[in-house]
């Protein structure tokens, strides 16, 4: 890997630098409209950042409301029947609404609460986010407005529902193929439209500076327990971290606090869908090329002309043609390796799991345990391998039994 | 050769009037419409042109620029072909200000340098870059500068004084001035709130103001047009364009309604 895609001090953790870069990735690609406010939440994020009252709420109600720390599982079944690494699952499904999501959600609404902000927007796919952000508002007391493409408020029905008894106003995107990205858009304009009262809270570790940092910092309380833990369970650090990526927010929370240990290898799972080659995946660092799109430069599907293109996953959290700017950095400074699985291989591993494991997994960390089935077979039995389960499948068997052929 | 953006300020200001810059979004609703829709602006009276890259991902337009992005990208609208369109339009016109006006990932993928130097190979004048604020725009500015052509940027309501000095380093042409908060083709801009700001604008810089987003009718124009030194309208004319494609008007229309425009002004 090239010294100049470091950053300073040696560190491939002192990301981005002032302006939000991580590298050429990242920064803030906003309308003027929005550079103030942009600049605000960066000022209201430093603050915090070393604001042992902002941390001690979080921590408390991470514990209390959330449910953490989450367990770390040595999945038994899965690794022998792998016959091969030793399996652990980060058990992020158990949170409180089934995901990693809302670890990043109670740290934004803290951070909305201090700016004194009143209104909370936030964009969804599966719905996982919208479900995780209309929790927190409900919590807070605070109105809540989500944007949710038109085509997965059909394929995503009882977290439309869930959404709506939660409290919040649902907003149905029907511009482009009415999917994340098409959501994010219209979340944008809202905010644009209402800069004085209200804040975004964006799902992922992408958009503009200081959000990349911002939720990967949130998230790496998955990392950071990780580390905890599994130093207890074996005495050491593991071989390998696997997270499926979307934007990237899970597995950026689990890799982030293992960069600078160059004995952790580690290696963020793709969306192929229906193959790389047939051009209908949601791979954008398999598939796609640097870009700027919502706020930052990172990798993206686009055509030749620069128009952004749909992505195809039968994960609607994984449907996303962009991947969070620092994801891009660390694959081209060759940190972490970045892999990608097709829609089948990820029902195949859904399958699986449920059945050995009795746990049932949202599609997402499908993709990423279809990855360990790849490769955990070839690997010794003292290979300590942890996976990340960032979310479970109740929210799924709607698609799932619809690609089985099975009537509900 | 003289500064088209300038030369034009100075005209207006010897006749005394504010000027009229109309959008469009080239290739919309097709390639030959909008030529000669593009073609036939300066004749019904609009002052600048701004011509729209399209983009898939519109994020501060309205409905009305959306729609009209989409339409010209079905109809396979592409960098190449909207720097195409400037270069016809310049065989029969060469005194009409002409602004490429989007967002920045198309010029990003067409090259910085290539697009700035075929830009101005192509008769334009100015750039105004929607999601590319001035902490950003380095990579861009300095291949435009180099082909001489003129970054605007945008100020609005939420720019405060520290940002201004920002903005104002290295802003060229004249100022777009965003008359609401919010996206284009939505709220309506109130000239009364407008009027302190951009006193207090005037006494931080000689740029020329055009203040656009939020202007919709010959009379809203006409009313705007009494505190700054250009009004651009877009929304409301991409819809007379959306008309068109759906066959319940003509491009006698667009004209019709640019000469309305201009004449309130």
């Amino acid at each position: 890997m090239s010294e100049q895609a470091q950053q300073t001090s040696n560190s491939y953790r002192s990301g981005p630098d002032e302006r939000g870069h991580f590298g050429i990735y990242g920064g803030r690609y906003v309308a003027e409209t929005l550079m103030p406010l942009i600049l605000s939440v960066e000022k209201a994020y430093k603050d915090i950042e070393d604001d042992p009252s902002f941390w001690s709420e979080f921590y408390t109600l991470a514990r209390d409301y959330i449910g953490r720390p989450s367990p770390l599982y040595l999945a038994q079944a899965m690794t022998k029947h792998l016959g091969g690494a030793k399996i652990y699952f980060k058990r992020d499904e158990l949170n409180h609404t089934g995901a990693h999501k809302i670890n990043n959600c109670l740290g934004q609404i803290l951070l909305a609460k201090r700016m004194g902000k009143t209104r909370i927007i936030a964009e969804t796919g599966a719905g996982q986010h919208g479900v995780a952000t209309a929790t927190v508002c409900a919590l807070f007391d605070m109105p809540c407005t989500i944007f949710m493409g038109a085509t997965d408020i059909e394929r995503q029905k009882p977290n439309v529902f869930r959404m709506k008894l939660l409290g919040a106003d649902i907003r149905a995107v029907t511009s482009g193929a009415g999917t994340l990205k098409d959501a994010m858009n219209e979340a944008l304009r809202d905010w644009v439209s209402h800069v004085d009262d209200t804040f975004y809270i964006i799902g992922t570790a992408a958009g503009p500076h200081p959000y990349p940092a911002m939720v990967r910092d949130f998230q790496s309380v998955i990392g950071n327990e990780v580390r905890e833990q599994i130093t207890e369970r074996e005495g050491r650090l593991p071989d390998t971290l696997i997270a499926c990526i979307g934007g990237g927010s899970n597995a950026i929370g689990l890799f982030h606090p293992f960069l600078d240990d160059p004995g952790v290898a580690m290696i963020g799972v793709e969306a192929a869908g229906y193959g790389l080659d047939t051009g209908q995946h949601a791979a954008s660092l398999s598939g796609g090329k640097p870009g700027v799109l919502h706020g930052n430069r990172t990798y993206l599907l686009q055509n030749e002309d620069g128009q952004i293109t749909e992505a195809h996953s039968i994960s609607a959290g994984l449907d996303y043609p962009g991947i969070g700017p620092e994801h891009s950095w660390l694959h081209d400074s060759g940190r972490v390796s970045y892999a990608a699985v097709t829609d089948d291989e990820a029902l195949e591993a859904f399958q699986l799991c449920s059945k050995i494991e009795g746990i049932i997994p949202a599609l997402e960390p499908s993709h990423a345990l279809a990855h360990v089935m790849k490769i955990a077979p070839d690997l010794p039995a003292d290979h300590v391998l942890v996976m990340n389960m960032c979310g479970r499948g109740d929210k799924d068997i709607f698609t799932v039994a619809d690609k089985l052929g099975v009537t509900l | 050769m003289v500064n088209r953006i300038a030369q034009r300020f100075a005209d207006l200001k010897a006749q005394n009037r504010a000027g009229l810059v109309t959008f469009i979004s080239a290739g919309d609703p097709d390639r030959d419409t909008s030529q000669a829709i593009l073609n036939d602006l300066p004749e019904n009276g609009a002052d600048f042109i701004e011509l729209g890259m399209p983009f898939s991902d519109p994020m501060a337009d309205g409905l009305a620029i959306q729609h009209a992005s989409q339409r010209a990208l079905n109809a396979h609208a592409c960098m190449t072909q909207t720097l195409q369109m400037a270069k016809s339009f310049r065989v029969n016109d060469t005194k009409t200000p002409l602004i490429l006006m989007g967002y920045f990932n198309p010029i990003y993928i067409y090259g910085t340098e290539r697009f700035a130097k075929e830009a101005k190979e192509s008769g334009v004048d100015g750039l105004i870059v929607v999601d590319l604020p001035p902490e950003e725009d380095q990579e861009l500015t300095d291949p435009m500068r180099d082909a001489g052509l003129d970054l605007i940027r945008l100020i609005t309501p939420t720019t405060d004084d520290d940002r201004l000095e920002t903005i104002l380093k290295g802003a060229g042409g004249f100022l777009y001035y965003v008359s609401i908060t919010g996206i284009t083709g939505t709220a309506s801009a109130n000239v009364d709130q407008l009027k302190p700001r951009l006193d207090h604008l005037r006494r931080k810089t000689d740029l020329p103001i055009a203040i656009g987003f939020g202007i919709k009718t010959a009379s809203d124009a006409a009313a705007m047009a009494r505190i700054c030194d250009a009004v651009v309208i877009g929304s409301s004319i991409v819809e007379t364009i959306g008309a068109i494609h759906d066959g319940s008007k003509t491009v006698q229309d667009v004209g019709t309604q640019v000469k309305a425009l201009r004449n309130a002004l």
